[in-house]
């Protein structure tokens, strides 16, 4: 008997019962989908992850100034000291001591008043680096950004520009700092807010003028240095040698003295994947159970439909179908009843990660691979549970087959 | 299935008419079938010879052994002890997979209950026993297209030829069992083995099927048919009656000295 006879006979006999074949590759089915939801949403929160990291700036690490021990032997909190300088920042941006790092880029910030004729807004005013929009993943949307040798420019972000100008198109207009005449030669590209910082709330000015204009105490003194690394996997790499060459540039001897602390977005990508495989394993088990249960709903409708052949069968055997014959008859069919709900699976689990998104607030990712992994498991699980029925069918004397009712 | 190819240098069709030898050839059959404690000798000792082209009825009241019998000339079921030869093929020692094999090429079953696949048609059912018939050297479609012609020529051979399109469902049952006996006939078979192939049907369906036997007989067609009415046992030349797991009566009986002298002692 031909492979094709062997599949139009299964196809044929399932065909002849469509509904309890159905029902009986629901199993399969939700299994199939949740896995295919369950493979989408970890590639989702992934790519998640990784576009809000790089809406950060991606491959960073980020230089903050540490304690400080003032002379009574008391030690500040974090943040609290002034350690990290100009000096620092040249040192990290020259590529002998730290291979590993691509791009610099310091901020000096502080919270000041801008004026725009009649209007005051205070804003975050922000000294940076010539790489700042590189390392920081930021772009302008209209003029340019300012040249860290001037001294009367300055770069709007989108909410500062609104505020004191009711509009973004601002470039060419005139402002007042301190005191200090500055005019707006760029605006800059919405970044969204996270929970701590508005990231469109501010003016950008080089750090010089930050430094010596308008704070005027510690003019070489940097609140953050953002290190942008080669890429994520040079990461722990790039960590180590900033860390080493600031230890050496402070003469600090213990690491865990250091007057500086660097952290990295591994804390961001920890949280989100904590929820994510809060799901995973939440929906690894509603897969593995309903493929489970398919698999013997599969096993359950396979022996049924032995017992409800069982003349069919004797006929055959009598007619000189060997066993092994038998058995591949009811392993095909098995097996087209586990392909059945793989397909239906995949269709269910597509239609879910086309809508589940807009209701979850998460992105699921449809990949090939599931798809066509999912297919390949649920043709298995209709193999490996159709074997027992399939055994038994192939084992039926064909005298008692014919005889019975 | 080596054992059993030995036996296939020709086509079955050939082997059946330039093989000489008797079609059935069985010696001091028993059976012994054990249930628990309990053991029942179905059959206990049967030797009975059957030629090409002869046309028997078996006879005998029921628990007579004679459906065990049927079973054995059959290949459906094997013996406790003593030898079996059908068509020249020793099938005392074969596996359930050459068993098979044999009763595809050496015996066209009709059955009293038809056993037609309802969800095949007429030619479908017929085709049958030749999808399960291994062809080495033809290309799928070319032997798709030899088992149709076959299918549709024994149709033909039973006067249903234009009944081949329909359904089990769609016949009556003389009909059906017409069908059924163009399966029996559609692999060259060298025995066609009935059991009560008129039990289900009515006296004019039965004159129809007992005269399709008389003519397979007539064109050379080895007959065993299985029965307890004397009416359809009439119409063969030859009646064996079992009674007890043994031969109580065999009108055709003949002596065969040096055959069952042989086959005793290889058996």
């Amino acid at each position: 008997m031909s492979w094709r006879e062997t599949l139009l006979t299964g196809w044929s006999s399932i065909r002849a019962h469509s509904m309890r074949s159905l029902l009986t590759t629901l199993g399969i089915l939700i299994g199939i989908a949740a896995v295919i939801l369950t493979v989408g949403l970890g590639l989702g929160t992934q790519k998640d992850v990784s576009a809000q990291i790089s809406s950060l700036g991606s491959n960073l690490l980020i230089v903050t100034p540490g304690s400080s021990i003032d002379s009574s032997g008391m030690r500040g909190g974090f943040g609290s000291a002034a350690t990290l300088t100009t000096s620092d920042v040249e040192a990290l941006d020259s590529s002998v001591a730290t291979p590993d790092v691509d791009a610099v880029a310091a901020e000096r910030s502080t919270s000041l008043s801008v004026e725009a004729g009649d209007t005051n807004w205070t804003t975050t005013v922000t000294g940076v680096t010539a790489d700042w929009l590189e390392v920081r993943s930021r772009t302008l949307s209209s003029g340019e950004f300012v040249d860290p040798d001037s001294t009367s420019q300055v770069v709007l972000g989108s909410e500062a520009a609104t505020e004191l100008f009711g509009s973004t198109d601002v470039v060419g207009r005139s402002v007042t700092i301190s005191d200090l005449p500055f005019t707006v030669v760029g605006v800059l590209d919405s970044a969204g807010s996270s929970s701590e910082t508005n990231l469109d709330d501010l003016a950008v000015l080089p750090l010089a003028v930050v430094g010596s204009d308008l704070i005027g105490t510690n003019p070489t003194t940097v609140s953050t240095i953002y290190l942008k690394a080669v890429d994520t996997t040079v990461i722990s790499a790039a960590y180590q040698e900033a860390e080493t060459l600031l230890l050496n540039l402070h003469g600090i001897t213990n690491a865990d003295s250091a007057d500086f602390s660097i952290s990295s977005q591994d804390a961001l990508v920890e949280t989100a994947t904590s929820v994510y495989r809060t799901l995973t394993v939440l929906l690894t088990g509603i897969a593995a159970l309903s493929l489970l249960v398919g698999g013997i709903g599969v096993m359950n409708i396979m022996l049924v439909s032995v017992t409800e052949r069982t003349r069919e069968i004797g006929l055959r055997k009598a007619l000189g179908a060997p066993p092994r014959v038998i058995r591949r008859q009811f392993l095909t069919e098995a097996s087209i009843l586990g392909l059945a709900g793989g397909v239906l699976g995949v269709g269910l689990g597509v239609v879910a990660a086309l809508t589940l998104p807009s209701v979850l607030g998460s992105s699921i990712v449809v990949s090939g691979v599931a798809i066509a992994g999912s297919i390949a498991v649920a043709l298995g699980i209709g193999l490996l549970f159709g074997t027992y029925p399939a055994a038994r069918a192939a084992r039926l004397a064909p005298i008692d087959a014919l005889r019975s009712e | 299935m080596s054992a059993l190819l030995l036996g296939h240098d020709d086509e079955p069709a050939l082997a059946e008419e330039d093989v000489p030898g008797p079609v059935i050839d069985l010696v001091d059959a028993r059976k012994t079938y054990t249930t628990g404690a309990i053991t029942f000798e179905a059959l206990r000792g049967v030797t009975l010879r059957i030629d090409r082209g002869e046309y028997v009825a078996i006879m005998g009241p029921s628990g007579s052994g004679k459906s065990t019998l049927m079973n054995i000339l059959g290949c459906l079921d094997v013996l406790t002890s003593g030898s079996y030869a059908l068509a020249g093929h020793d099938v005392a020692d074969l596996d359930e997979e050459d068993l098979a094999d044999i009763r595809n090429r050496e015996v066209g079953f009709v059955f009293q209950q038809f056993h037609l696949l309802p969800s095949l048609s007429a030619k479908g059912n017929v085709m049958l026993p030749l999808t399960y018939r291994q062809n080495p050297g033809q290309s799928a479609r070319a032997a798709r297209r030899a088992r149709e012609e076959a299918a549709v020529r024994a149709l033909d051979r039973v006067g249903l030829a234009d009944k081949a399109p329909n359904r089990p469902g769609q016949m009556s049952g003389g009909q059906q069992q017409r069908v059924a006996v163009a399966r029996a006939l559609v692999g060259e078979p060298a025995l066609i083995l009935a059991d009560e192939p008129t039990g289900n049907l009515d006296s004019s369906s039965t004159d129809d099927v007992l005269a399709l036997f008389d003519e397979l007989h007539a064109s050379g067609r080895t007959v065993v048919l299985i029965t307890h009415e004397d009416e359809v046992a009439s119409r063969a030349a030859r009646v064996v009656r079992v009674r007890d797991g043994l031969i109580a009566e065999d009108t055709g009986a003949r002596s065969f000295p040096t055959a069952v002298t042989e086959q005793g002692a290889t058996a």
